[in-house]
């Protein structure tokens, strides 16, 4: 379903990407993990033309996304759904508002079922009550449901988590992976999730890639990732220091 | 020692070809932003509700701002012309000086550095702060046009509303330079009114309109473009905004002459 091939991108010279490839089949669930600062949230920007390679390609059932203009290019995202690291919540409208808004401008929706569609939702991920307030007004795990409540509206074929339990307790943590594991099962969707919470996301997803110096490697099952011999993949998955950081 | 004194010289023209790269590039990709929000006005349908709330915003919220300043600046207008004319014993003519003065330049120009202080710097800031947090990659993810959605209503209502606030400055105004020239200084009402309108023609009212317009149009453009475009945390969203101003108030002033030297 999509299949990135040797992914080069630099910004202002510095290379963040190298050659990055990856091949993920429709229905499955992807975790891309690896150190911060190593290019994966620009991997998944990628996937959506939010941001073009110097070199590679990116498709999507054989559509190269870099290549896209115009309503195609509207049409193929139209099948994703994003959950930014941040939430990318509207911060001038209210929950509801930001629920409502893409139900509002791309179906013909009338104003009692989207409410009704929008109440659904938040329900689903507990937020039933805070449908009034502004996103400056809820907490950070309260911001993430409900991002990951409106990429859910639309029934996405394809979801992309960009860090979805950054800054969160582990309790919240635990709930939100519980949620995307819920939603996965309830709407197939393919998915790639960008993620530091090793080795807890790896309930969630069916496979694991890691994002090292600017190359993916597929690491195969979770239980081969926690079983893989590479000293830095080994140290990485079971939160082990570096010997350069335990130094300090 | 030789190297540095020759090095010198060559930094700065390696510096200034920099800059003047950059300046060009920067001129093109605004270029093509305009150019995208213009085709984006014909290939897709208008936001009524947001242009609606960008009219509020950019026009009605600046209403009492530009309403002062009109009426005192048509005060001043009306006191250094009375002493002015007085010397050479044509105070009569001090109901065409400040119309034509406010009419022709004042009013547009005024009104447009009012605005682009007041509604420019917060869309500029708002614009850039969406982008930051990623509200702008949201929109595009979802399918929908950043430009129809942010950037199009906001070029209309700055079309729209400058031309109507110029009005306002105008109005006001004449009606400051009428307080301060007729009821202050004695100067007649009846010389005051009529000799404006014996001397301001159609063409004068069309010269500020037209400039309102233009200016409508460059400071939404101008304010969109660098909230749309800025990077780099709240120290890029301020950098923005401060640029938007700037570049703003420069191109009302440039464009001011262009248009006074070539069209009227």
């Amino acid at each position: 379903m999509i299949r990135v091939e040797g992914l080069h991108k630099s910004f202002d010279g510095v290379p963040v990407l190298r050659g990055a490839s990856l091949d993920v089949a429709a229905g499955e669930a992807t975790a891309l993990i690896g150190p911060s600062g190593q290019g994966k949230s620009v991997f998944l920007k990628h996937l959506v033309g939010l941001v073009h390679p110097d070199r590679g390609r990116v498709l999507v059932d054989g559509q190269d996304v870099a290549r896209l203009r115009g309503r195609k290019l509207q049409r193929l995202r139209n099948r994703f759904g994003y959950l930014f690291q941040g939430g990318a919540l509207f911060e001038s409208m209210t929950v509801f508002e930001n629920l409502a808004f893409p139900l509002r401008e791309k179906t013909g929706l009338r104003r009692h079922e989207i409410g009704r569609r929008v109440a659904g939702e938040l329900d689903r991920v507990g937020l039933a009550g805070s449908e009034g307030k502004y996103p400056s007004q809820i907490s950070g795990g309260m911001r993430k449901r409900a991002a990951l409540a409106r990429a859910m509206l639309l029934s996405p074929e394809i979801m992309l988590f960009d860090e979805p339990t950054t800054g969160l307790d582990p309790i919240m943590t635990r709930a939100i992976h519980g949620l995307i594991e819920t939603c996965h099962d309830r709407l197939g969707f393919t998915a790639i999730i960008v993620s530091h919470e090793v080795p807890s996301i790896f309930q969630v997803a069916d496979r694991v890639a890691m994002l090292h110096d600017g190359v993916i490697r597929v690491l195969g099952t979770p239980e081969a990732a926690l079983a893989e011999s590479d000293p830095f993949v080994h140290d990485f998955v079971r939160g082990h220091m570096p010997p350069a950081l335990a130094r300090d | 020692m030789t190297d540095q004194r020759t090095s010198f010289p060559l930094n700065v023209i390696r510096r200034l070809g920099a800059g003047a790269l950059d300046g060009v590039q920067e001129a093109g990709r605004m270029l093509l932003f305009l150019l995208s929000a213009l085709l984006c006005l014909f290939t897709h349908v208008p936001k009524v509700g947001r242009f609606v709330r960008r009219v509020q915003f950019i026009g009605f919220q600046s209403l009492l701002v530009v309403a002062l300043a009109g009426a005192f600046t048509g005060m001043v207008l009306g006191y250094q012309g009375y002493r002015t004319l007085s010397r050479f014993g044509s105070t009569a003519m001090l109901g065409p000086l400040v119309g034509l003065s406010l009419l022709k330049e004042l009013g547009p120009v005024l009104t447009a550095l009012m605005v682009t202080g007041r509604a420019g710097s917060a869309l500029a800031a708002e614009l850039g702060i969406m982008r930051i947090g990623e509200e702008i990659d949201a929109l595009e993810v979802m399918g929908l046009s950043p430009h129809q959605h942010l950037v199009v209503p906001t070029l209309l209502a700055g079309a729209i509303c400058l031309p109507l606030l110029t009005a306002v400055f105008n109005v006001l105004g004449i009606l400051g330079g009428y307080l301060v020239g007729v009821k202050l200084l004695g100067v007649g009402g009846g010389v005051y009114l009529g000799e404006m309108a014996a001397y301001v023609e159609m063409r004068d009212v069309l010269e500020g309109v037209w400039k309102a317009l233009c200016f409508g149009g460059f400071i939404t453009w101008i304010c969109c473009f660098k909230g749309y475009t800025a990077r780099f945390g709240a120290e890029g969203v301020s950098r923005a905004t401060t640029q938007a101003v700037v570049i703003s108030s420069v191109v009302i002033l440039v464009w001011d002459y262009f248009m006074t030297s070539v069209f009227f």
